[in-house]
């Protein structure tokens, strides 16, 4: 019955999309207030109606009704509760209104807290919201319905697939479809502007909030799964290129070069109609990437074309909404007035060179991901295109832009000095220049490549914490001086500094665990050591384990640095009883912000066991780095301006601080 | 990441073992090393991109081998590749080579960043010629009205 209503839920959800879409719109156009009004109750509404029927289907899962298919299909009466919960969104059905569910969290957010955006705008946002919807929720109805019952009804579950089991895999869908689908709202706004016709620098101040938390959950999600795939998998890879992490990431490319290219608009109201197409691209790329990821083109072209009901449903949506999308930015484009003037060194030029760079990248990152589709669509040739193709034509193009980074915020508006912002850097630059030299004179010139990443990423780190400095006039005040200048500092220039040190943090990271990772294998037996950089691993011998759904063995080793025990270790492999699964859970143990990596090979019988270790230098500054970039997000996002929207002069590179 | 769930039915079928295992390490150290760049270079043929280096799939275990039987038998490392393209045709390359096919591939880069470029100096040069200098007076009022009406 639940179930039935949950469906029932998700169909009136449907109808009020469709309402909610055609209604304001029409109203918009007509200018009827009354209409326009619709749209916020429907927006609410649908999102009530749309966790409704979320509600049911977790509802089914977590007393595991096993006459709804989804629920055969992807779960188990054995699983952990917590896993049944997330097996509700570890599916196709499942994701696909996990999505939607999101889509509508965010049209409510917008209807219940935009109180000072125009009527209008508003409308119009909220109807190209409902639009989205609408189509998502047909496409679930029609092609992935979770509700569908199954009789006779099964004993027991399907799917208790081990791997799946985890937390990490729990928490990252979710993370990553908040930053997916708060792209829409951009979009969203894009397209309402392109309706309306007008654009200006209000516009940019409204997306920007959405955008820096799409932005923010982004960051989070690809992070997160990136640090899963490292520990769950077994080899210490925390980046494969792989076409699915490439469908979040080129978002995540286009979101950054949006959010800077909203703030040129916002303060200079220049480069309107590139950010409205920014906008446009970064929600296509998201969709783009449900595409890529639902439809299992990526797997091959001809397991596309074996079952294509679901990937072509999707493909028409995509082409709906990008075809429509563009044909109305290119209609209504010329229309937009062009912005303020300024000269190409000035803080809007190094803007525009970051967007330059960001762009480029993602679109390599693009053609990277869909030529060997396209060719093999195309001649029938297969070809792979992977990661020493991306590390070879992505790094370079990140190396100029980052070498820029610090730059930006010390170039004044419309027209910069680089003489004195490379003066202000000088510290920045010495401290890169010291970590150079010291390091060629100690490790010699092998490790030079190597050196120039760890000099950027100080470059990159001192000097953000230059700007600031600067701004705070760190010691050419009094302390108590600098410190009031601090707090009166805007949140958003604080949040600049925080998320331009993550970047360089997570450089650190890249370049220390790719260049001075050292990996030692070797099949040893109880008593026998190993040792790996400065220290010994002893194999101690073996731990039994059992749990409700696995039985394995765990070998326990002990760590000495210099003859003292810092550290025992216990990587295991499992036997998961349902399905009948081994795997192998690696060892993890954190010095410093390095990480000691062990994890087990095949066990011989007579106890010979092949061991895998790794030093990861510096690895945990990767995941360190994203998280300081969305705590930057966070902080600019809390920024007054654009919590109130209150009207602020803006040209001031350093403002008055705060009494 | 979610490759995972693809790859899972083809992991699920092969039991673990490991990348690279002991009893393949080559005694010469610089053979060693330059089979491990080989391998990071090939596909494991039926993984969803993953390196012969990194999977543990049976096949990438026969290539791992089969690498370091070439390069004892005095391969270079196009050798290697040029056998393996021949058994296993372009697939096994993770970075393509450049041909007639893979130019598109190859030059999108340099290609896009030059487009930009050059889309990015016509931004400066129509405008110097084209727009006043800065916000006119009335499009900063119509900001300012704007803003304040939405407050």
């Amino acid at each position: 019955m639940i179930v039935e209503l949950g469906h029932y839920a998700l169909v009136l959800a449907l109808a009020l999309a469709l309402a909610g879409g055609t209604l304001p719109l029409w109203g918009a156009l007509r200018n009827d207030t009354r209409l326009m009004a619709v749209a916020s109750t429907t927006a609410v509404a649908q999102f009530i109606l749309v966790a409704l029927s979320f509600a049911a289907l977790t509802y089914a899962y977590v007393v595991s009704d096993f006459s709804v298919l989804n629920v055969v299909q992807n779960s188990h009466s054995l699983k952990p509760m917590i896993y049944k919960i997330s097996g509700v969104w570890g599916n196709h059905e499942g994701s696909m209104l996990l999505w939607v569910l999101i889509l509508v969290l965010f049209g409510a957010l917008v209807a219940l807290f935009s109180a000072n955006l125009p009527l209008r705008l508003k409308a119009l946002v909220l109807s190209v919201q409902a639009w989205i919807g609408a189509a998502f929720l047909i496409f679930i109805l029609i092609s992935s319905n979770p509700f569908l019952r199954l009789h006779p009804v099964p004993f027991e579950g399907r799917d208790l697939n081990p791997l799946l089991q985890d937390v990490g895999l729990a928490i990252h869908p979710p993370l990553l479809y908040l930053g997916y689908v708060g792209c829409s709202i951009s979009f969203a706004f894009a397209i309402a502007a392109l309706i309306d016709g007008r654009i200006d620098a209000a516009w940019a101040r409204w997306v920007r909030p959405w955008t820096l938390a799409a932005w923010g959950f982004l960051t989070l999600g690809i992070a997160m799964g990136s640090y899963w795939a490292y520990y769950e998998l077994g080899w210490g890879g925390w980046w494969f290129w792989d076409p699915v992490e490439n469908a979040s990431f080129m978002p995540w490319l286009s979101a950054t070069a949006l959010l800077h290219s909203a703030i040129v608009m916002e303060k200079r109201e220049a480069l309107k109609i590139w950010t409205i197409l920014l906008a446009i691209l970064t929600f296509s790329l998201s969709l783009l990437g449900t595409f890529l990821v639902r439809s299992g083109v990526l797997t091959s072209v001809h397991a596309f074309a074996t079952d294509p009901t679901r990937g072509i449903f999707i493909l028409i949506i995509l082409c709906i909404f990008i075809g429509g999308a563009f044909s109305l930015f290119a209609a209504r484009a010329g229309t937009l007035s062009q912005g303020g003037l300024f000269a190409p060194i000035s803080r809007e030029g190094a803007l525009v060179l970051n967007n330059l760079l960001l762009t480029a990248a993602c679109a390599t990152v693009l053609v990277g991901t869909l030529y060997p589709l396209a060719l093999e669509a195309l001649t029938g040739e297969k070809i792979s295109v992977g990661a020493p193709f991306f590390d070879m034509t992505f790094g370079p193009m990140m190396v100029p832009l980052l070498i820029a980074v610090p730059f930006g915020p010390f170039l004044a508006w419309k027209r910069g000095d680089i003489v004195a912002a490379g003066q202000r850097l000088l510290f920045a630059f010495g401290a890169a220049m010291a970590v150079m030299i010291l390091g060629l004179a100690l490790m010699g010139t092998p490790a030079a490549l190597a050196l120039f990443g760890v000099a950027l990423s100080v470059w990159l780190m001192v000097g953000s914490i230059s700007e600031i400095a600067f701004r705070v006039k760190l010691g050419r005040a009094s302390l108590a001086e600098s410190w009031r200048r601090g707090a009166g500092l805007p949140r958003s220039a604080w949040g600049t500094a925080v998320a331009h040190f993550g970047v360089g943090v997570t450089v650190l990271g890249v370049v220390g665990a790719t260049a001075w990772n050292s990996e030692e294998i070797a099949t040893l037996k109880p008593g026998e050591a190993m040792s790996i950089g400065a220290y010994s691993v002893t194999m101690d011998g073996f731990v039994p384990l059992s749990a409700s759904n696995y039985t394995g063995t765990a070998v326990r080793f002990t760590v000495r640095e210099g003859g003292n025990v810092v550290a025992t270790m216990e990587p295991e492999k499992r036997l998961y009883t349902v399905p009948n699964t081994p795997t192998t859970e690696a060892a993890i143990k954190t010095f410093g912000f390095s990480q000691l990596y062990v994890s087990l090979g095949d066990i011989g019988t007579d106890g010979a066991t092949v061991v895998r270790i790794y030093w990861k230098t510096l690895v945990t500054l990767i995941w360190i780095g994203a998280l300081i970039m969305t705590a930057g997000g966070a902080l600019s996002l809390s920024d007054r301006r654009l919590r109130v929207g209150a009207p602020k002069p803006a040209r001031r590179a350093v403002p008055v601080p705060a009494e | 990441m979610r490759r995972l769930l693809l790859a899972l039915s083809l992991l699920a079928a092969t039991l673990p073992a490991f990348a690279v295992q002991p009893d393949e390490v080559l005694k010469d150290p610089a053979l060693e090393a330059r089979a491990r760049a080989l391998s990071v270079e090939l596909r494991c043929l039926v993984c969803q991109s993953q390196s012969i280096d990194d999977s543990d799939a049976q096949i990438a275990r026969d290539l791992r081998i089969l690498v370091r039987e070439r390069l004892q038998a005095g391969d270079t490392d196009e050798e290697v590749k040029a056998f393996l393209v021949d058994r296993y045709g372009e697939y096994v390359l993770l970075r393509p080579r450049f041909t007639w096919h893979t130019a598109v591939l190859w030059g999108a880069p340099l290609v896009l960043i030059g487009l930009g470029a050059i889309l990015a100096v016509g931004l400066f040069r129509r405008r110097r010629v084209v727009a006043p200098a800065g916000l006119t007076r009335e499009e900063e009022a119509r900001v300012e009205a704007l803003l304040a009406r939405d407050d």
